[in-house]
């Protein structure tokens, strides 16, 4: 029940006084109680656990992040690592894309 | 889907596992706490792809797995009461209780049923007035905030028969405890990325100065857990004991201040028994004297449960990370998820069924490419 997804707030409402939100999760609608995220708006990505919209993401720590982790092989490759480590051929990715 | 793919690119995965087998020079140990990146790291090979100084142990971060036995026993003593529609979430029904689960109860004539979001159990009570709706109010502080703001409406409308069943858990106190067991062999933390989402890390800098041990907030995408490693090691060879925030877009230091308010009015501290590893003082967190009219332990009463746990299921062990699954004698034979001895074989969070699920059945061999 921890296995929170990251959802796209559709649509903000009120039901019996609590402020509610229709989540758009990639194409699957789910409606969540937004009353955690006073300020967020329609637009906005939320991280959702149990029918409760909990964190907003931002967008610009998102961005940070993955250019972060860009970095991380282009300094690898600056120094040779990838060289040492040439995956040729490349072993099987247990990542499913 | 957005925020999800980007954080599984396996070109990037490999290039950090890279470097974390560039910057490790001896063994470490490092515990990660939540049993949704324990899932991560099985279904992933992430585990396959770190070198073999660094043992992942996998930590008690699985909220159906932590639940005591006497909470379960006393779910089914409710539940089976005519009167009681009894909801959980849906990872609950299959957990063993002393000689049943919510699933037996249910087959025998219980009304239990699974929502989703703890509000379906008000809407249930809103609906029937005429039934004592009683939700299992579990887990960490992940799910603390949608069980308090329920019995928060619960309460602001009136709804006399509405309760809760709470069995929660923290997870800074068990942080707390692993550090202070002497059998300890943990290093370093990856701590738990949507606790933090709601709490915030405000409370893991003294734990970090106190054990002399590094705490990596972190989530729970492949690339989220590497980088959560690979920052840990980066740590632990330099002799660092600090908190890192490697989740940033979700997680701030403050948390999320409206939940922690409600929490703070709904929910008060007090000692819990964790299944399999006994009482940690002051790690959970039951209904506040406010909240007391709807705690469903006071409007039932079961005092006089007599729990007896399974003598064949090593889940304690493998809860306080002294065993790996494949190393119980139980696993894969008479315990499976389909009939689980323990509840670490139910929950997708558990270590057992994350370790069957993903063919983790047999010891593999460690993957070494460098």
């Amino acid at each position: 029940m921890c296995l929170a997804v990251p959802g796209r707030i559709a649509e903000i409402f009120e039901d019996h006084g609590t402020r509610m939100a229709r989540l758009d999760f990639g194409g699957i609608h789910k409606t969540v109680c937004l009353a955690y995220l006073p300020d967020a708006v329609v637009g906005d990505y939320a991280i959702v656990h149990v029918g409760f919209a909990i964190s907003r993401i931002d967008e610009a720590s998102a961005q940070e992040t993955l250019r972060h982790f860009r970095e991380l092989g282009i300094l690898e490759e600056e120094l040779g690592e990838v060289a040492d480590h040439e995956y040729a051929p490349p072993p099987p990715c247990p990542i499913p894309s | 889907m957005k925020y999800l793919e980007e954080f599984r690119d396996g070109e990037i995965a490999q290039r950090i596992a890279a470097e974390i087998r560039q910057i490790t020079t001896r063994p470490w140990a490092i515990m990660e706490v939540c049993g949704g990146q324990t899932h991560s790291i099985l279904r992933n090979g992430i585990d396959q792809l770190l070198p073999p100084e660094i043992e992942l142990i996998h930590g008690p971060g699985c909220p159906v797995c932590v639940t005591p036995l006497e909470m379960i026993d006393k779910a089914l003593a409710i539940a089976a009461r005519p009167e009681v529609t009894f909801c959980s979430f849906g990872d609950m029904l299959r957990v063993p209780g002393t000689d049943r689960d919510l699933f037996r109860v249910k087959s025998e004539g219980g009304d239990v049923r699974v929502v989703y979001s703890p509000l379906d159990a008000v809407a249930l009570a809103r609906k029937h007035p005429e039934k004592q709706v009683v939700f299992f109010g579990i887990g960490f502080e992940t799910t603390a905030p949608a069980n308090a703001m329920a019995v928060h409406v619960a309460r602001r409308e009136g709804l006399r028969n509405f309760s809760m069943l709470v069995s929660h858990v923290l997870v800074p106190p068990a942080i707390d405890a692993i550090m202070r067991s002497p059998t300890n062999r943990v290093q370093a933390f990856l701590a738990a990325g949507h606790v933090c989402s709601v709490m915030g890390f405000w409370q893991y800098p003294p734990l970090a100065t106190q054990h002399r041990v590094p705490i990596v907030i972190t989530g729970f995408e492949p690339l989220d857990v590497l980088e959560g490693i690979r920052r840990t090691v980066r740590q632990l060879e330099a002799g660092d004991a600090r908190v890192e925030n490697a989740y940033e877009r979700v997680v701030t230091f403050d948390g999320n201040a409206p939940a922690q308010a409600l929490l703070e009015e709904v929910f008060a501290e007090t000692d819990r028994a964790w299944r399999g590893i006994g009482v940690i003082p002051k790690s959970g967190w039951r209904l506040s004297d406010a909240y007391a009219d709807y705690d469903a332990e006071h409007r039932f009463d079961v005092r006089d449960i007599r729990t007896v746990e399974s003598p064949r299921c090593r889940a304690g062990e493998v809860l306080q990370g002294s065993i790996k699954p494949t190393e119980c004698e139980a696993f894969g034979r008479e315990c499976t998820p389909r009939a689980p001895l323990g509840a670490t074989m139910v929950s997708s969070e558990g270590a057992c069924a994350a370790y069957f699920n993903y063919g983790r059945v047999v010891q593999l061999e460690r993957v070494v490419s460098a």
